[in-house]
């Protein structure tokens, strides 16, 4: 695994900024949370690092060379959705082989994806099985399957548990910590979910209005918020603080 | 196997057997016929029909039935041959935005809707003159002017499987745009575009009838229908059959193509309801009316929904009872399937069949919603919120006069006066500026504002019952907490009664003052929102609170998680639904379904320390 960094990126559509001027490392074999609102800019940043997203400034290093935006990327991307992304016409062996780096004989093959289904506690015989058959926390233990498949150094994960029921989420919140201890996986992890991201970061980094208002330990920023945005995000968790009515 | 399908409906099988047919025609037509069709008789010249000549012979005295026949293979040919020039030429042109980058595909782009606004017989002939006359410059001709319309098509298909993420995947993981576009993106657009190339050769068909009939078609000696057609004109009034006949044999084919295509749409979804669900046969379980709760603004009883599935019957919801008090908040909390939101749709009175509702009873503010006409007499006493705000409004319309019309409706208010009132509403929901707000549309309100004035649309009237499903879970934490502040003041200063249906623990346990948890349709557990994370005694709650993190979640320890996989809503097992998935199920638990007492619905409630 390696070190993934941001310096000074900057995306525009048009004239409307949505990174500005970002900084931001994901260090070797660590979990850095991003967490902001809707519409802040946290996805182009991860769309930015694999070339979804063309930057308008600043550049993306892996272990200070810049990221390849052409062929496998290694960088690699879970997604939000997981019965969008994964082809309904494709088995999951099908898709797991797909993102394989180097093209296997079959059996050589067999045993990959066998070994990629066991690192995300499915069992060998789902390779056959089109994704229509798999219920949403399975499909998106595929993709992070799949995202393994790659061989990457940095993973990306896009809000991957906000589409999952709360009791799917803490298999798959379970799962992204067993395979940063077993594979020390670096990892941004991308979520509006401050306790989420509480469970699964070292480091959360928060972004607000394209902009990256606070960073540091997830204990440090989340037991003792600095920015205010910050704390206006922490006060709004449901539970935390006692509704008040409006006047 | 969804071809099959195809076969058993009247329309594909007729389709299917017409194309057989012609197919056949077309295969061995010339095989069988060939020498009787260019067998000449001078001596039966342009005769009409005879037992020997069952539709009469031409100038040469060849048998006309027997050219018919023989022509339905160049017929057929040069018609699929045009179509596939079309469909291949149209996947190139709609994949070139994929193929070639942003920049050249929209040049292409634009250039493919330019050609699309031609009309097509004008382009086929400009192509005919450009490609000369006979078979092959005609087939290329229709071909190419086909292309256009399939272009588009596809462009469109295709724009709408490239935004899925796997394609984004398979772009991250290295595959080339080729390989996307052959992997990824035409198997996912085949079926529509398969229909469509069916119904197209019908077209096609036509066309080159009429080509040849033109005399820029097929030329002698060769011949199609459409140049049999042209030499049986001439004889029009003598011999009618000598021009009707390929003309026949054109429709017929034409048939063929166009209701196979039907067929092959409607089993593949395009333009039909999803097939194959079964209408619910079952004689209704007789329920026994049942008075309601007094002094109750909702009270339900033996609430059911079942839906028709492929499958058989979706028993969503099983028998929920449940009341609410004047000016109460309670919760419904599940995750999907558990029926939650199905539960707050009907009583909101808004399933339609063929979903069936059935209910001891159903009340709301007064009025019994299982008697006819009831939902018109609720008027105003029951307002609504979606979780999707920007469904709920019509985005052709104004938000001001959307809102003003529940009052012009239910309380026969001017429009002046409907639209103040509606001003004044949007100003109470805490919007800024209502004046100014009231004259935009939907789409120019954020997310949490559309919710706002949805709940200001709710009252417009004097509600007693507020629904509200899954009213946040589209909105960001912030403006989350704005809402849920907002629906309080709102049963503060309206006395309103809340239903609160959510996925989301936290949310329920801040708004609510009781909470119902939900699991396969019915209620497990009923229990004080205060006691949901600490006093849960079934185990289904007690493992969805520790499943969701929260702030003080700990860090050292894995998170709860509930193995196994939810109840099937087609076969709910006969004992407590949640028993496969539970540490502390035995025989009886998978035998008896428990019922709810005394708050919970679990054979075990007194073996789980509290």
């Amino acid at each position: 695994m390696s070190t993934l960094s941001f310096h000074d990126v900057r995306v525009r559509y048009g004239s409307h900024t949505v990174l500005d001027d970002v900084s931001l490392e994901v260090a070797d074999g660590q979990t850095v949370g991003l967490v902001g609102e809707s519409g802040c800019g946290k996805s182009t940043l991860a769309r930015a690092a694999v070339g979804l997203a063309p930057l308008t400034g600043g550049q993306i290093l892996l272990d200070g060379r810049p990221v390849p935006n052409r062929g496998r990327r290694p960088v690699q991307m879970v997604f939000q959705d997981p019965y969008s992304s994964l082809d309904p016409r494709m088995t999951v062996g099908e898709s797991l082989a797909e993102a394989m780096p180097e093209r296997l004989g079959r059996t050589a093959r067999q045993a990959e994806i066998t070994r990629l289904l066991a690192l995300v506690h499915l069992d060998a015989a789902r390779a056959a099985d089109l994704p229509v058959r798999l219920s949403g926390g399975q499909r998106q233990r595929v993709a992070l399957a799949r995202a393994l498949a790659a061989r990457p150094q940095v993973i990306l994960a896009d809000e991957i548990t906000s589409a999952l029921d709360v009791s799917v989420q803490g298999a798959v919140l379970n799962l992204i910590r067993d395979m940063r201890r077993d594979l020390g996986l670096s990892m941004l992890f991308i979520s509006h979910n401050l306790a989420v991201v509480r469970y699964v970061a070292d480091h959360v980094a928060v972004l607000h209005n394209g902009q990256i208002v606070e960073f540091g330990p997830t204990a440090q920023v989340l037991g003792a918020p600095r920015h205010d945005y910050t704390r206006h995000l922490l006060a709004a968790i449901p539970g935390a603080v006692p509704l008040k009515e409006q006047t | 196997m969804r071809a099959a399908r195809v076969l058993l409906r009247p329309v594909g099988f007729a389709g299917f057997g017409l194309l057989t047919l012609v197919l056949l025609a077309a295969a061995f037509g010339p095989v069988l016929w060939g020498g009787r069709a260019a067998a000449v008789d001078t001596g039966n010249l342009l005769a009409g029909p005879s037992a020997e000549h069952w539709i009469g012979t031409d100038n040469l005295g060849r048998d006309l039935f027997a050219r018919v026949l023989v022509a339905a293979r160049l017929s057929i040919v040069l018609a699929v041959a045009a179509t596939a020039i079309s469909l291949v030429l149209g996947i190139l042109l709609g994949a070139a935005p994929m193929l070639l980058g942003r920049r050249l595909g929209r040049l292409v782009t634009s250039a493919v809707n330019v050609l699309v606004a031609f009309p097509g017989l004008l382009l086929v002939l400009f192509f005919a003159v450009v490609f000369g006359v006979g078979a092959r410059g005609a087939a290329l001709a229709v071909g190419v002017a086909g292309a256009p319309a399939f272009a588009r098509l596809c462009h469109t298909l295709m724009a709408a499987v490239s935004e899925r993420d796997y394609i984004a995947v398979a772009r991250i993981a290295g595959v080339s745009r080729i390989r996307v576009l052959l992997r990824h993106v035409l198997p996912n657009v085949a079926e529509p575009l398969i229909v469509n190339a069916t119904m197209a050769a019908g077209g096609v068909l036509l066309t080159f009838a009429g080509l040849s009939f033109l005399g820029l078609g097929v030329q002698s000696p060769s011949y199609d229908w459409g140049k049999l057609m042209q030499d049986g004109l001439n004889g029009i009034y003598v011999h009618p059959l000598a021009a009707l006949a390929p003309g026949i044999a054109v429709v017929l084919a034409g048939l063929a193509f166009n209701l196979t295509g039907e067929a092959f749409a409607a089993v593949f979804g395009l333009g039909d309801l999803p097939g194959g669900a079964r209408p619910l046969e079952e004689p209704r379980e007789p329920v026994a009316a049942t008075p309601a709760v007094p002094g109750t603004v909702l009270s339900v009883e033996g609430l059911r929904v079942t839906i028709p599935g492929p499958a058989g019957p979706i028993r969503a919801v099983r028998g929920v009872t449940f009341a609410l008090s004047d000016g109460e908040a309670v919760g419904v909390v599940g995750e999907s399937g558990s029926g939650k939101s199905l539960t707050a749709l009907a009583v909101a009175g808004l399933i339609e069949p063929p979903v069936r509702v059935e209910a001891g009873h159903l009340v709301v503010a007064g009025e019994d919603l299982m008697a006819a006409g009831a939902h018109r007499r609720l008027g105003t006493s029951l307002a609504i919120v979606f979780q999707d705000p920007m469904t709920s409004f019509n985005p052709a319309h104004r938000v001001g006069p959307q809102l003003a019309e529940v009052s012009r409706f239910h309380q026969r208010m001017g429009r002046k006066a409907a639209l103040a009132r509606a001003v004044d509403r949007l100003r109470a929901v805490r919007i800024r500026e209502p004046e100014r707000r009231a004259r935009q549309y939907p789409f120019e309100f954020s997310g949490g504002m559309r919710q706002r004035a949805m709940i200001g649309m709710g009252l417009m009237g004097d509600p007693r019952l507020i629904i509200a499903d899954e009213p946040t879970t589209a909105l960001d934490v912030t403006v989350q907490r704005q809402v849920l502040e907002l629906l309080a003041e709102v049963r503060r200063d309206t006395g309103a009664a809340l239903l609160l249906i959510s996925h989301d623990v936290s949310v329920v346990t801040d708004v609510c003052d009781r909470v119902l948890v939900m699991y396969a349709g019915r209620v497990v557990e009923e229990l004080p929102a205060k006691d949901l994370r600490t006093l849960a005694r079934h185990p289904y709650t007690r493992a969805l609170v520790a499943a969701v993190p929260d702030m003080d979640t700990d860090l050292s320890r894995p998170l709860a998680v509930i193995p196994g996989l939810p109840a099937d809503p087609v076969h709910v097992p006969a004992g407590c639904a949640f028993a496969p998935r539970c540490p502390l199920a035995d025989d009886h638990c998978r035998a008896v379904a428990p019922a709810l007492v005394a708050g919970v619905a679990c054979h075990k409630s007194t073996e789980v320390p509290v």
